[in-house]
């Protein structure tokens, strides 16, 4: 599967502009890209998890979708696209389909890592013929940025807010691809936005027309909860690569790969900077925190170098 | 049958909303403004643009058509104006404007 | 035609569900309900029906995997009971504000707590606002027939709800009974192919389905979902009509038992009207004018129906297989009371809760309860009207 830039930016958007997510919205550049791995003349029946995309997107009677859409709740994404599928392929059977459709769903990190969290292991357990993509912005942004199983350490949100008695978020976050990986399905990738989106649009290439479950986990920054400058994102997300916050890889079929390694590592402090959500660690005596940060990062990132070193 | 959404303005009565309210159709969205929720709008500077279509994908509104291979003008109904193409664009092509 | 069978409840609700062979049937295990998905799994390991079965997780994701299935296209339905429909809770509102023509097949059962696994109607009833239509069944027969009819009436276009087929946990679901299947091409030929105007897996025309509403569209697409509601009675008369031309079995919005003359009457659903026809039997061989108005449809409420059909009553006892914790009885109570209020019946009305988590009701019991409205008559005073039936004080 090749990337031919200018190829891929001149299929038909399957997004349409009029949605109402917050500008510079990161969620929806996931969506953009995620959905450009469908080839032409398949269809796609989009699943979502109730959250930003949700509310913004097919606010009555404004759809923003070019493919058939299912809004069920917030914690039953993957098990409503199980059942279109269990639909699509009945319907196959009985001769009533002749098309030929696919079947994604979105849901942020609320709707996956935690509420949702049931529903799709079961429906990557049974193998369902799906990808899930999870638009990780490290919290519910939609209520109004509270803390989620993603939020990194230390982060300020609205429910481990920074005060004199806090530091934010005490927990590390969930590393939620190496659970799904665990469920032992076809294809597990983690990506963000870097590449001029090569990473990204290959995996979900690969995620689309792998027969069975798939799960897409992408890095995308929500301007508002993490607090940095709103045209940075793209900077944002080299940093989490670069600084090994946010590593490329993909499992296929059980096996490991690590899909980019930087030259020289940056120090954690490069990602944290920018954003505001992180501003307190930057606190004369608060050194130790982000050498705490710091080593939890290299901690998963040489767990991660390893698992990849055994394939 | 696709929806005729003009007909489900916010004065419809009971029995003009969908059953179901389900919308037969896609992308109607695109008959919603949010251009003017923008404070800043971004100019296209077509002779410095190298058609790199670098600034395509970071759009989180679709708002930089891409015809045979090329941009073309931005889409000012639904751009609101973040700024994440001035900083993609490795030319200068994309400068931004306050809006009166 | 018919043919002649000792089933149990479970599985002839299984059978229907194999000779109407719906798309799909994502289920989660629960008693007493957890036979209708192990009868209907064998039927498809053994190809006799064409349909996606999905073993899912939990009861929620069976009711999110029937809703998604349901707006792909596909005719679609699952089973539980108790705690199973209350963790669908959320899922019922969303079946039935999109619209969803899919079907549950509940089996009654008490809710916690403290758990308990026998019949009472507690589940069915926190689901009654949903915007479900839902039937009951006295026997395993009434079960079977309500659910070879389920689709008929959902689907129907002037309807388009969810439909809960509900039969008493264990007193119907495992006891087996003689009844009368229908033959499968019968079946087949009366169910029909189930045709969506819109749907998901529509090559011809996309939709989208689950948008955020706001307040200028919210209240308007409730009374939009309440018109659905109205063509109910209706659509289960005519099905039913239709169903007594192939199986010469009769049905109603419910059953008038010693209706005609009854000065005397219980109002109630499910399995223990079987018992109440008992003591009807045995007090009108005393020459008691006792009648029983068993429902079958409880939603939408047939209220105008039933207050016709209490019209020559002197008092009348409303049996609850629930509690309402209202501090003056349960659901059936207070829907069946309005209902003789907006029709200014003059017949004096008590509201006995009963059977709970299984517990027996007995002939005595509901001679009891006739004994009571008699004297309830004589005094021109119905007491205290939220009582308990079968308490030990």
């Amino acid at each position: 599967m090749g990337y031919n830039f200018k190829e891929t930016m001149s299929k038909p958007e399957r997004l349409a502009p009029g949605h109402r997510m917050c500008a510079g919205c990161g969620g929806t550049i996931a969506v953009r890209n995620v959905l450009r791995g469908l080839r032409k003349g398949d269809k796609a029946v989009i699943g979502n998890a109730t959250g930003c995309l949700e509310v913004s997107t097919f606010t009555y009677p404004y759809t923003a979708w070019e493919d058939s859409y299912i809004h069920n709740a917030f914690e039953n994404a993957g098990a409503t696209l199980s059942g279109v599928e269990g639909a699509y392929k009945a319907l196959k059977r009985k001769g009533k389909l002749d098309e030929t459709y696919k079947f994604i769903t979105f849901g942020g990190d609320g709707g996956t890592y935690d509420i949702g969290f049931q529903s799709l292991s079961g429906a990557m357990e049974r193998n369902t013929d799906m990808v899930y993509v999870c638009y990780d912005n490290g919290a519910y942004m939609n209520t109004g940025i509270q803390r989620s199983s993603a939020t990194p350490m230390y982060a300020d949100t609205t429910t481990t807010p920074v005060g004199s008695e806090s530091n934010g978020k005490p927990q590390n976050r969930k590393d939620l691809a190496a659970i799904i990986a665990a469920h032992d399905i076809p294809y597990v990738a983690q990506t963000t936005f870097i590449q001029n989106f090569k990473d990204l649009h290959v995996k979900s290439e690969k995620a689309i027309y792998t027969p069975g479950a798939a799960f897409l986990n992408i890095m995308a920054p929500c301007p508002r909860g993490w607090r940095y400058h709103t045209p940075d994102i793209m900077e944002i997300c080299k940093l989490g690569v670069e600084t090994c916050y946010w590593p490329l890889f993909e499992v296929v079929e059980g096996k490991w790969i690590l899909n980019y390694e930087p030259k020289k590592k940056l120090p954690i402090e490069d990602f944290l900077k920018p954003q505001g959500r992180f501003k307190h660690l930057f606190k004369k005596g608060n050194e130790y925190l982000i050498e705490e940060f710091q080593k939890e990062v290299d901690r998963r990132w040489e767990e991660l170098k390893f698992r990849c070193s055994r394939g | 049958m696709a929806t005729d959404i003009t007909k489900l303005g916010v004065k419809a009565t009971w029995r003009d909303l969908t059953e179901g309210m389900v919308i037969a159709g896609a992308g109607t969205s695109k008959d919603f403004n949010t251009g003017e929720w923008s404070t800043d709008k971004p100019v296209f500077i077509e002779e410095k643009c190298k058609q790199c279509l670098l600034c395509t994908p970071v759009c989180p509104d679709s708002c930089i058509p891409v015809k045979d291979g090329k941009r073309g003008e931005f889409d000012y109904e639904h751009c609101k104006g973040c700024g994440i193409c001035v900083k993609a664009c490795p030319f200068n092509a994309i400068t931004m404007e306050g809006v009166e | 035609m018919g043919k002649r069978d000792r089933l149990s409840g479970n599985e002839a609700i299984a059978i229907a569900l194999r000779q109407i062979n719906p798309d799909v049937f994502p289920a989660f295990p629960i008693t007493p309900s957890t036979e209708i998905p192990q009868y209907f799994a064998s039927f498809v390991a053994n190809g006799q029906v064409d349909t996606e079965f999905i073993p899912v997780e939990s009861e929620h994701s069976s009711m999110s995997a029937a809703i998604g299935a349901s707006a792909a296209g596909a005719r679609s339905l699952t089973a539980t009971s108790s705690c199973g429909l209350a963790y669908m809770w959320e899922e019922l509102y969303i079946a039935a504000s999109n619209r969803l023509p899919l079907a549950l097949a509940l089996v009654n059962r008490a809710l916690s707590g403290p758990i308990n696994i026998n019949c009472d109607h507690s589940d069915s009833m926190g689901a009654r606002d949903a915007g479900w239509i839902q039937i009951y069944a006295e026997n395993n027969q009434e079960a079977y027939d309500n659910m070879v009819q389920a689709f008929r009436i959902s689907e129907h276009k002037d309807v388009r709800l969810p439909i809960m087929i509900c039969q008493d946990g264990f007193i119907t679901s495992h006891a087996v009974e003689n009844m009368e299947l229908l033959e499968d091409e019968q079946v087949k030929e009366f169910v029909g192919e189930y045709e969506p105007e819109n749907y998901l897996l529509n090559p011809d025309c996309p939709m989208a389905v689950g948008p955020y509403s706001i307040t200028d569209y919210y209240m308007e697409a409730k009374r939009n979902q309440a018109e659905g509601m109205k063509h109910v009675e209706e659509v289960v008369l005519k099905v039913a009509r239709e169903f007594a031309e192939i199986s010469g079995r009769e049905y109603g919005l419910f059953e008038a038992y010693c209706m005609e003359d009854a000065e005397y009457a219980v109002v109630m659903l499910g399995s223990a009207a079987g018992t109440t026809k008992d003591a009807i039997d045995a007090l009108r061989a005393q020459g008691e004018k006792a009648g029983l108005l068993k429902l079958r449809l409880y939603r939408p409420f047939p209220a105008e129906a039933i207050a016709e059909a209490l019209s020559g009553v002197k008092a009348v006892a409303v049996m609850d297989r629930a509690e309402g914790y209202t501090n003056h009885g349960g659901p059936l109570g207070a829907d069946v009371m309005s209902a003789l209020y907006r029709a200014r019946s003059k017949a004096l009305a008590v509201n006995y809760i009963y059977g709970l988590g299984g517990r027996d009701v007995r002939v005595e019991d509901m001679e009891g309860v006739f004994a009571v409205l008699k004297q309830i008559a004589r005094d021109g005073d119905a007491g205290e009207t939220y009582r308990y039936l079968g308490i030990r004080e």
